[in-house]
């Protein structure tokens, strides 16, 4: 058993402090009395409402992707591996204005596909569908990254071992591969809901803000500022809690699978 | 063989394209934090003074402090976040909000050195892309079943534009209210909303993309500017020299040039 040195130690404390003081900052201040006032608010109620439902959407549509595409990722050998690889990390570099701005100018009415769309009557912006669209766009990589790094570290052999005894490729990935990175599952798709939840900027550049329909927490706390700080503060920590819960779920299902 | 556990840890790419994201964000801030006029007369060891002011007032502030003997530096946000970041001790020496309600609202919370002066007035007008596909014809009917946008009711621009339909007597249903006018005006500029409403200033600023429609109601609710020294001012001469050169002639007619309102 290593022990880390000693003076990691402070850059540690100091790494909490950074990450741990302005969010009790936030907490202290919150007026929690405020908190039932602003939970009978139809636009927070709505906003909440919205923001839970379009999170899922968006998860499930990451998942569903992003899982088949990290396998890819981590086990092609081909030329064009490391440029997909860089090119699916890319929307996390982005600030997410010009996520939401880089959406616009593809989906949006007079976008790239946006316009052949139009052309049949299907109109994305400002409707809900352009939130989960602009979830997905910066969600996406955070689990296709977490997951790619542990299937590559993940062992070979299982995977030749169960195709040795005759398991197709899909019997292999299901029943050898994905059980191996539940851990990083569990995580890639916790980080990818909590930045969903998050998602502000992407948002209000390519899907609008209407009440139940595109108007997500964030952009109802950043609305709310507008006219009642303390009411905006009282939001933020709602959604505080419920990613915290998020966060804290995946957290006790990795904990779990990795004692399995 | 044994089974091993995969480790659940970022790999080091995702660390890296992490800590590129919060350089990215740093330097997004640097820029847009605020920008500072180097004031081509500044005296030698003179104080700037720094304004912090509407975001629509970007375009004529800079242009103006190219021509001011003070060193202005500048901060432009919406109203109300300024007046957020001045009562958590933003070194603020000038306020310029876009309505009166903010400005007194700063006024009550004791952020004001003296009386709040009004600089400019601004009022609605209604805006479509420029090759209008919707065929509006005005602030009339003809934007009913229409993509319109405005600003939600509790921004400035937001409340005026419900004062704005009630006495035109419309019955206004956006697809989006917005956070800023900014964002009206993008999303007409780019085309994803048929019409919007912005104030005359910004339809000017977005030249010929747009296409410009009077509101006659408008002129009954217009938006004024205000602008007030601080409390907490570092330099209060500087901030008096900077209101009452932007009060005099040549800030005025620059603000009507503008397209602001000026008395």
């Amino acid at each position: 058993m290593t022990r880390p040195p000693a003076w990691a130690w402070a850059p540690f404390a100091l790494a909490l402090g950074i990450l741990v003081i302005p969010l009790a900052g936030l907490l202290a201040t919150v007026s929690w009395s405020q908190i039932p006032e602003l939970l009978a608010r139809p636009t927070a109620r709505d906003a909440l409402g919205l923001s839970i439902r379009t999170c899922l959407a968006s998860t499930v549509v990451v998942m569903l992707l992003g899982i088949p595409a990290a396998h890819i990722l981590a086990r092609s050998r081909a030329w064009w591996t490391p440029w997909a690889r860089t090119l699916v990390t890319v929307p996390m570099v982005l600030p997410p204005v010009v996520a939401g701005m880089a959406l616009l100018v593809t989906l949006g009415r007079r976008g790239l596909i946006g316009e052949k769309l139009d052309a049949f009557g299907l109109q994305i912006g400002f409707t809900t569908i352009a939130v989960v669209i602009a979830q997905v766009f910066v969600s996406l990589p955070f689990l296709i990254v977490a997951l790619e790094g542990a299937i590559r570290a993940s062992d070979r052999r299982l995977e030749r071992a169960a195709a040795l005894l005759g398991a197709g490729p899909t019997r292999t990935f299901l029943r050898v591969t994905l059980p191996t990175v539940l851990p990083a599952i569990a995580s890639g798709t916790a980080l990818a809901f909590a930045r969903s939840l998050g998602e502000f900027g992407a948002t209000i550049t390519f899907a609008g803000s209407l009440q139940g329909v595109t108007r997500t927490v964030p952009l109802e706390i950043y609305l709310l500022r507008e006219s009642d700080s303390e009411l905006s503060m009282a939001l933020a920590a709602i959604l505080l809690g419920v990613a915290a819960v998020v966060v804290g779920i995946s957290m006790r299902l990795q904990v779990r699978s990795s004692h399995d | 063989m044994t089974l091993r556990p995969a480790h659940p840890a970022l790999p080091i790419r995702a660390a890296a394209a992490l800590a590129a994201t919060a350089a990215l964000a740093l330097t997004a801030c640097g820029s847009a934090g605020g920008s500072s006029a180097d004031g081509s007369g500044a005296s030698d060891g003179a104080q700037p003074v720094t304004v912090f002011a509407a975001a629509s007032l970007t375009a004529p502030f800079e242009e103006f402090a190219d021509s001011t003997a003070v060193q202005e530096s500048f901060s432009f946000d919406g109203s109300s976040g300024l007046v957020e970041q001045i009562k958590q001790g933003a070194p603020a020496d000038v306020l310029v909000t876009a309505d009166e309600r903010t400005m007194r609202a700063a006024e009550k919370a004791g952020l004001l050195d003296g009386e709040p002066q009004q600089i400019a007035t601004n009022e609605l007008v209604l805006v479509t892309p420029a090759d209008n596909p919707a065929g509006i014809t005005g602030f009339d009917d003809s934007l009913n079943g229409t993509r319109l946008v405005v600003c939600e009711k509790s921004v400035p621009c937001g409340a005026a534009s419900l004062k704005v339909a009630d006495t035109a007597g419309l019955d206004l249903r956006p697809v989006s209210e917005e956070t800023s006018v900014t964002n009206v005006l993008g999303a007409v500029t780019s085309g994803e909303a048929d019409a919007g409403l912005v104030y005359r200033t910004d339809a000017k600023n977005a030249g010929d993309t747009v296409k410009t429609f009077p509101i006659p109601a408008a002129s009954e609710h217009p938006s004024t500017y205000w602008v007030a020294v601080t409390a907490e001012a570092k330099n209060p001469s500087a901030a008096r020299a900077f209101i009452s050169d932007l009060t005099g002639e040549k800030g005025q007619n620059l603000l009507r040039s503008y397209g602001f309102g000026v008395q």
